[in-house]
């Protein structure tokens, strides 16, 4: 029996990167919502309201937290598309580093944006 | 008369595959697809396809049929060649041996690894198993598969990645496996499905549903199969 395992998807499982992928995916709407909604029924929507928001801890948590999932989402996604696209079996030997190339750049800019964010946050 | 677009490779003779074009006199007739393929094999002999039974049963002549998968012998020209002009080609994605014939391994090998047959680890009893009709109704909508490979050909998961992916129709018969209440098995073979690409690579697009001969939902049934991976996960 052949079994396919492989340590480079984000969960433990196949099953936990489905699950990881759709929480992830209501976080993202919650605060898409959240954040257009505030932008449309704020009577005086302006430099004030929005730092006001922003000095708030909740606030700036559920961005992390949103941040976070936005890396955990693209993650899972880019992985399948890269699995699918840059396989061994259509370009030999090359695609294993090509294939790690682009993983190490897509970990970078995760790095980067959750760094980058959390100085943002908490920057201000 | 008919217009018939076929393509045609020997690996023996041509560099590379072609569309060879022939006219047929279907005399008016709403001719099967296979009855076509039949009467220009008279015509020309060396043109080569896969058929057995002649009525849907077998799945040998599975085949892209004016650009959707299906059976030869059940598709009507009326449905495929409406405006008189029928286009063949083998199955997408698997490699071909000749003309409309293609090498079904990787597809076998994956309806393997999903172990295919009944597991019970209980004594046997006397006579037979015996399961209760609503047992047995649980199995309808997963036994009639014949294994044509028209709908994990259709599938583009199982283009990318044939090797690993367990595509439509295996995952159709695991679930018709893990449905069965005879077998014991359940969690091994679940177990063996957890991985991110056997199941996981269905992003439920829903073409073999499209391209079904025999009108089964394989996307409803890798539901269910990963309904179970989550209720033994979490």
């Amino acid at each position: 029996m052949v079994v396919v395992r492989t340590v480079t998807s984000f969960g433990r499982s196949g099953t936990f990167d489905w699950l990881y992928q759709r929480v992830t995916a209501l976080v993202l709407i919650a605060y898409t919502l959240f954040i257009v909604g505030f932008i449309f029924f704020s009577d005086d929507f302006g430099y004030e309201s929005w730092s006001a928001l922003f000095a708030q801890s909740w606030v700036r948590i559920f961005s992390l937290v949103t941040l976070l999932s936005t890396v955990v989402h693209a993650w899972i996604g880019l992985w399948s598309v890269v699995t699918d696209y840059i396989t061994n079996r259509m370009m030999g030997p090359k695609a294993t580093a090509l294939r790690l190339l682009v993983e190490v750049l897509l970990a970078a800019v995760a790095v980067i944006y959750v760094v980058w964010g959390v100085e943002i946050l908490w920057g201000v | 008369m008919l217009k018939v677009s076929i393509y045609r490779y020997n690996p023996e003779t041509d560099k590379a595959p072609y569309m060879q074009d022939y006219e047929l006199d279907t005399e008016g007739k709403d001719l099967m697809v296979l009855d076509v393929l039949e009467l220009l094999k008279a015509q020309d002999p060396t043109l080569s396809f896969r058929r057995s039974c002649r009525e849907g049963v077998c799945g040998s002549d599975g085949m892209n049929i004016s650009s959707k998968n299906g059976l030869a012998c059940t598709t009507p020209l009326s449905e495929a060649a409406p405006k008189g002009k029928l286009v063949l080609r083998p199955l997408p994605g698997l490699p071909v041996i000749r003309d409309l014939v293609v090498d079904m391994e990787q597809f076998y090998e994956q309806y393997k690894k999903i172990e295919p047959y009944l597991q019970n680890d209980t004594p046997a009893p006397a006579i037979e198993r015996l399961q209760s009709p609503e047992d047995r109704e649980k199995l309808d909508g997963l036994y009639e598969c014949i294994l044509c490979a028209c709908c994990s050909t259709a599938c583009p998961s199982f283009w990318w990645n044939p090797d690993k992916f367990i595509g439509p129709a295996g995952l159709l018969q695991a679930y018709r496996f893990l449905a069965d209440s005879r077998d014991t098995a359940t969690d091994e073979r679940l177990s063996n499905l957890d991985d991110p690409f056997s199941v996981f690579r269905c992003h439920g697009i829903q073409n073999c549903v499209n391209v079904c001969p025999k009108g089964l939902n394989p996307t409803r049934a890798i539901g269910h199969i990963r309904n179970m991976l989550l209720t033994r996960a979490v």
